[in-house]
């Protein structure tokens, strides 16, 4: 029986003789992973009931909707806004496929370039969707203007926490963290990532496409 | 600390125990205190502020009852008395029942599991003091005489700006936000815990049932959860930034309160009885001797009425004027609920039937559940009924309906379980002689005190007055439910003075008193601190009845034993067949969680008194404190 086995091995012993088993992993034997999937789920409940509680009050207001001579909302810079952020998963996406490879080079260039991305399109939101927005009404002007800021708002809290993760996981990398065996952050951040990119699909669509049906 | 070897111990053994108390103890010391992440140490913390929190909703009740006990007193005025309903439907749901049992889950199912701990033991602790800080919060109200005073499920417009202008319903918001944290954090860890952390051997048929009533409840949480947190955060948006969500002359509804509000209501009943069904299913096989009859209905009875709880929360809104497709609908799935309910309920029959019952405490408690949450549960088919409903509404039939369930399915079984469980956690047995008179007190008691309150409610007295006329002929009533609640509170004491004077002068409990037949019997009493010599390997359904070699406390190499000393570890398993997958490292004690949780106060409180400045200075030291967590210092392997 050997006297010990150092944390960097990636074999430990269970103490049945000649039971070896890893003491490395990542996806569905992390514990962190499944973490991450539960934070998902709840959180995914809560943007699919401020979903539901959009439509509830819009059904309940009569047929004109937006109310009070809203205009119905432009949709030029939104899918501009759209691209955008979509677009940042595939930089992301080569991020972890280049970890798991152990290329960190592919890791820190996905993740920088993710990361501007993602922050682009919080600037737009930010800097000129509202702007523009709040020309016209604000959250206290009406309902539907709470639902509007609320919704997006609460979507881009989300990038913005996104934003931070992704922080971490550069700040880590360039540590010298992750290799091809160790990236559980890496993934981590990642499906939250995809994450806050597909909710923007259901935000896009109540918000900006169903007032025009 | 510990005795933890058996009588024939090999010296295999104790060198195995010596290097397992080296890497788990942990050392005396204000850090040690604050930054613990045994879950039996924090288990036993949520059971100790939950029962004070049941002591201080206990005293709001009485002093309800006081209030009520004739017509026209005076001792509260009615300010006081809203106040006093409202904290103490507020304690009761969230700071007595989901904490206690949550500690009873903390403490338990990594022992039944075959686990040296929960899969995060970090979030665990941070937890326990979210818990804390948020009953700090939410009772500092008493403090400024601004209470919550809107009731538990705290309707709008009532709630809204233009009616309760003070800071009373900032209070409710921020306060069950705050302790939401705690709530979603703990039941994903639970759900994390029973998926991988098995021992070798428990296939998800094997799972005890208690475990199963712990995942059900902690599913509910992840998706119900979310809907009390939005309410709260629109309520708040709405009192404190003049947005419209719930204002109908905005184009809001007050409705949509309703609406959310329930989604997580009624899926919140089933959150304190699941666990309260799991310990009368744990119990009831140790006390007649066999194993439960209908393990596989019993589960699915659970899991469904986790589910179909979902589709329920209109009947609480049935006479607010919805349409009837909609009443129907949801009329329908209410009483669907009787049916997975009623099915565990003949299968805990069916094993008292066929089993040999030892009437002791445990046992008793378990009995008053059945017979009470029955009541409870009848009356409830008599709600799911549209036209029953909207004649009793409002009324003293509901309190009677609603205190039958609750107390039946959570305190009745939480009681229950003090008396099978507490020799574990405390190494001494308690009192029989008086958990029997105990039991006694409270089921004559309690069944005093809301029983009349079935007839009250049938005679128009509607709930939530705080007195009323002579004329109208309630006082008779009224004072026996007094009367009762006095009886019941006596009986509630009873047991407090048991636990407190067994745990020092008890009979020492032995690891197994009662020869149960789930894996915390395989631990010493109270469990060391890695909770097993070796992690067993699991054969059946019983381990502790089936595998003899279990007894000794340390089931040995050959027969499957894992003492898997190599550092702070322990076995992670595949999710289905649970087959030993990995050796996980888990993290040490770190006061990082009770730092955040301190900057979350903080922030709560500078919401609550609007001072943006101090808020953002609060976020940005909680984001200070997450980085504080995950810094590496080469403890874990998960990065």
């Amino acid at each position: 029986m050997a006297a010990t086995t150092t944390h960097d091995a990636l074999l430990g012993e269970t103490g049945i003789p000649g039971e070896l088993l890893p003491q490395r992993y990542d996806g569905p034997r992390a514990f962190g992973w499944w973490g991450m999937v539960w934070l998902i789920g709840t959180e995914a409940t809560l943007f699919a009931l401020l979903i539901a509680s959009y439509f509830y009050l819009r059904f309940r207001n009569g047929p004109v909707w937006p109310p009070d001579g809203i205009a119905t909302p432009d949709l030029a810079l939104p899918l501009i806004m759209t691209a955008i952020l979509w677009s940042s998963s595939i930089p992301v996406h080569m991020a972890h496929t280049g970890i798991r490879a152990g290329n960190v080079t592919r890791l820190k260039v996905g993740l920088a370039v993710g990361f501007v991305l993602g922050a682009t399109f919080l600037v737009m939101t930010l800097g000129v969707e509202w702007p523009e927005k709040l020309d016209e009404f604000g959250p206290t002007t009406n309902a539907y203007g709470s639902l509007f800021f609320t919704l997006t708002g609460f979507h881009g809290a989300h990038v913005l926490a996104g934003l931070m993760l992704s922080l971490w996981t550069q700040v880590r990398a360039w540590q010298g963290a992750f290799d091809e065996s160790r990236h559980l952050t890496v993934q981590n951040f990642t499906m939250y990532w995809h994450f806050v990119d597909i909710v923007w699909a259901f935000v896009l669509a109540t918000i900006y496409l169903t007032p025009h049906l | 600390m510990t005795a933890t070897a058996a009588p024939d111990a090999s010296a295999t053994t104790t060198s195995t125990v010596e290097r397992l108390e080296a890497v788990w103890a942990e050392p005396p010391g204000l850090g040690s205190w604050l930054g613990t992440v045994d879950h039996k140490r924090i288990g036993l913390r949520y059971f100790y502020t939950g029962m004070a929190f049941f002591v201080a909703g206990g005293i709001e009740s009485l002093l309800i009852r006081t209030q009520l006990a004739g017509p026209d007193l005076d001792v509260l005025g009615p300010e006081g008395f809203n106040q006093l309903f409202s904290m103490h439907g507020i304690t009761m749901m969230f700071l007595f029942a989901m904490p206690v049992l949550s500690g009873f889950g903390n403490y338990f199912v990594p022992l039944m599991i075959g686990a040296r701990d929960m899969a995060f033991p970090r979030l665990n602790a941070f937890g326990y003091w979210v818990l804390v800080a948020s009953g700090i919060f939410l009772y500092s109200s008493f403090l400024v005489g601004r209470a919550p005073n809107n009731g538990w499920f705290n309707y709008v417009p009532l709630s809204g700006e233009a009616f309760t202008p003070a800071i009373n319903i900032d209070y409710y918001a921020v306060g069950l936000i705050f302790l939401g944290i705690s709530s979603t954090g703990g039941a994903i860890n639970f759900i994390v815990t029973i998926l991988k952390l098995r021992a070798p051997g428990m296939i998800v048929n094997r799972i005890p049932i208690f475990v199963w009533g712990e995942l059900a409840m902690a599913l509910q949480i992840v998706f119900a959860l979310p809907a009390l947190t939005l309410a709260s955060v629109l309520l708040l948006l709405d009192r404190k930034f003049d947005f419209h969500f719930y204002d109908a002359d905005s184009g809001g509804d007050p409705l949509l309160w309703q609406h959310l509000f329930w989604v997580f209501g009624h899926p919140e009943v089933y959150i304190v009885a699941l666990p309260g069904f799991g310990i009368a299913s744990a119990i009831i096989p140790t006390w007649v001797r066999r194993p439960i009859v209908g393990y596989t209905y019993i589960v699915i009875g659970e899991l469904s009425v986790a589910l179909i709880g979902f589709g329920v929360w209109v009947h609480h809104m049935f006479a607010v004027g919805l349409p009837n497709i909609t009443l129907s609908f949801i009329s329908l799935a209410s009483f669907m609920v009787a049916i997975p309910s009623a099915i565990q309920v003949f299968a805990w029959l069916a094993t008292l039937v066929a089993g040999r019952p030892v009437l002791r405490a445990p046992l008793l408690f378990v009995l008053g559940f059945i017979f009470i949450f029955v009541i409870g549960g009848v009356t409830g088919v008599m709600f799911a009924a549209i036209p029953f409903d909207q004649a009793v509404h409002d009324s003293y039939f509901v309190v009677a309906h609603l205190h039958y369930v609750l107390v039946g399915s959570a305190v009745f079984p939480i009681f229950a379980a003090i008396y099978h469980w507490g020799p574990k956690i405390t190494g001494r047995l308690l009192n029989d002689r008086w958990g029997k008179v105990s039991f006694w007190l409270m089921f004559v008691g309690f069944n005093l005190a809301f029983f009349p309150q079935h007839l009250l409610g049938l005679f128009g007295m509607p709930r939530r007055i705080y007195t009323y006329d002579r004329d109208l002929g309630w006082g008779g009533y009224n004072m026996a439910s007094t009367i009762g609640a006095f009886i019941l509170a006596v009986g509630i004491l009873v047991t407090i003075v048991n636990w407190f004077h067994s745990r020092t002068r008890g009979a020492p409990a032995g690891n197994d008193p009662w020869r149960g037949e789930t894996l915390e019997w395989y631990a010493s009493s109270p469990p060391a601190h890695y909770n097993f010599v070796t992690i067993p390997t699991v054969r059946g359904r019983e381990p502790m009845w089936d595998q003899p070699e279990l007894a000794g406390g340390a089931q040995p190499p050959e027969d499957g034993g894992r003492p898997l000393t190599e550092g702070h570890a322990t076995l992670s398993t595949s999710m289905l067949d649970a087959r030993p997958q990995v050796i996980v490292h888990m993290p040490h004690a770190s006061v990082w969680p009770f730092l955040l949780t301190v900057a979350l106060l903080v922030l709560a409180f500078a919401v609550l008194l609007d001072n943006w400045a101090l808020s953002v200075a609060a976020v940005v030291a909680s984001v200070g404190g997450l980085v504080g967590w995950y810094w590496p210092r080469g403890q874990t392997q998960e990065t």
